[in-house]
């Protein structure tokens, strides 16, 4: 098997006496897409942060392609350049354009000249749909749209590994369809992919593998159909009921 | 002697003068401060103990000093270090100093309003602190201050009749010397004040458009 774009090994973190991971494993193979499922709570979105280290690991090791990043001596914002992350919300800087949004991180990290980013940022926004926002301002969008554009922005960066906090769990219910087919549109792509979210129905479509996520450790692992229908750890049978029947309530929501 | 309506009208082009160099006073300190206040911001936001202490007590000491005092120790204190510097040049030093401290805090509670999920996308692209102040932090901080700026800057045209007091000729000066030798004060003074009453309207007025102009587009619907 080749080289595992990202491995996890004994993960530790947490705030202040509160640890929040405790001791964590995980492998996500090249072209992979890992679905983190959990209460919250559970340490997935601290996980998630830990892999570019926007938060502090105490204890464990992370190899990201190649790149030890929990050593010392990492370049950080070479590693984070390589990573796509796609927060909650609130993604997008406010006072420039959705284009502009595109087109900065390139710019200024990576050195790549202006007119070769625009011309790759109006391609991407042109593929996913969105090019009639480009010179919009995000606040101008719905939650929907700002969010595809951040995964737009995400994946201009062409990173090794997409990493996504949540990303339909802040918008309305109308609005959440959007983003996952987008979503789904990119995990085809075979791009590698780490997505803490409860939408079930993105597992069951694009994922390889869920992982399963109680109080800082990982309870469960598998694939969607069979960790799906048949989990056999009682804490994951549990929680996945209480998201069954929550994604129920928010269709009948979305209907009235 | 004619009566007070053609005398005031008679003396205008004289102030007018004036306040050619009172505007000149206010913007280049104004433009010192901002400088000054762009710089200090980071340390007094971002950085580390010493560094944001240093920043911190730069701003108490100016704030909580009087400016009089600060003008005429650079003008009249610094010569005893070997520092000589002209009436205009010492004006605008002490007032873009003084002005710095508050344009400083002026930009530091601007950056408060940012969301610090901002800061952490901004870190996850990948870019430096410095880059983050650049194209992050500083120009919304600028935008959602246009504002308290423009007032900081009605205060600067104002507070610049300082300068009269080391000798700089600029409007309260000019009204200075116009009552030496025609002992009309109450004419001049209030044809002085009606000048500076003017300016700053003007300046207010012209604030209304920038803060639309700097407005980042969509905003008024989120706090709406």
């Amino acid at each position: 098997m080749r080289d595992p774009v990202l491995l996890v090994e004994g993960l530790r973190a947490g705030y202040g006496k509160h640890e929040v991971l405790r001791g964590v494993s995980l492998r996500v193979g090249r072209g992979e897409k890992v679905v983190v499922m959990g209460p919250s709570g559970s340490g997935k979105s601290t996980l998630l942060k830990c892999i570019v280290r926007l938060v502090e690991p105490t204890a464990g090791r992370i190899m990201l392609d190649g790149d030890e990043v929990t050593s010392d001596h990492v370049d950080l914002r070479k590693v984070r350049a390589k990573t796509g992350f796609v927060f909650q919300q609130y993604n997008l800087f406010p006072h420039m354009t959705v284009l502009r949004n595109l087109t900065l991180p390139l710019e200024v990290v990576k050195k790549v000249p202006r007119k070769e980013v625009e011309r790759r940022a109006m391609e991407i926004l042109r593929e996913f749909g969105l090019e009639e926002f480009a010179h919009r301002y995000p606040l101008q969008l719905s939650g929907g749209q700002q969010q595809r554009v951040a995964i737009a922005r995400a994946l201009l960066m062409d990173p090794v590994l997409l990493l996504l906090d949540e990303p339909t769990s802040a918008l309305d219910p109308e609005l959440r369809l959007e983003v996952l087919e987008m979503l789904i549109e990119v995990a085809k792509q075979g791009r590698s992919m780490l997505i803490v979210t409860h939408e079930i129905d993105f597992a069951k479509a694009a994922a390889d593998r869920i992982v399963l996520m109680d109080d800082g450790v990982i309870v469960e692992e598998g694939e969607p159909a069979e960790l799906l229908n048949n989990p056999k750890n009682e804490r994951a049978r549990r929680f996945l009921v209480e998201i069954e029947a929550g994604v129920k309530n928010l269709n009948a929501s979305a209907q009235s | 002697m004619s009566d007070p309506l053609s005398f005031v009208l008679s003396i205008i082009p004289d102030l007018v003068g004036g306040l050619w160099v009172t505007l000149q006073i206010s913007l280049s300190s104004f433009a010192l401060g901002m400088a000054l206040a762009v710089a200090l911001l980071p340390l007094r936001v971002f950085a580390p103990p010493p560094f944001s202490a240093f920043a911190r007590g730069y701003v108490e000491l100016f704030r909580g000093t009087p400016l009089l005092v600060q003008l005429l120790l650079i003008y009249f204190g610094l010569p005893s270090l070997g520092i000589k510097l002209d009436a205009y040049s010492a004006c605008v030093l002490a007032i873009g100093l003084n002005s710095a401290a508050y344009q400083c805090e002026i930009l530091r509670s601007a950056v408060k309003g940012i969301p610090e999920i901002q800061f952490l996308a901004a870190e996850s692209l990948g870019f430096s602190a410095a880059q983050t102040y650049r194209y992050v932090v500083l120009p919304q901080a600028l935008r959602v201050a246009v504002p308290a700026l423009v007032n900081e800057l009605v205060t600067l045209i104002k507070e610049s009749a300082l300068a009269s007091v080391i000798g700089v000729v600029e409007l309260t000066r000019r009204g200075e010397y116009l009552v030496a030798y025609t002992f009309r004060a109450l004419e001049v003074y209030a044809a002085v004040a009606l000048i500076y009453l003017s300016v700053c309207a003007l300046a207010s007025q012209a604030a209304k458009h920038l803060e639309a102009k700097f407005r980042i587009p969509g905003y008024e619907r989120v706090s709406a």
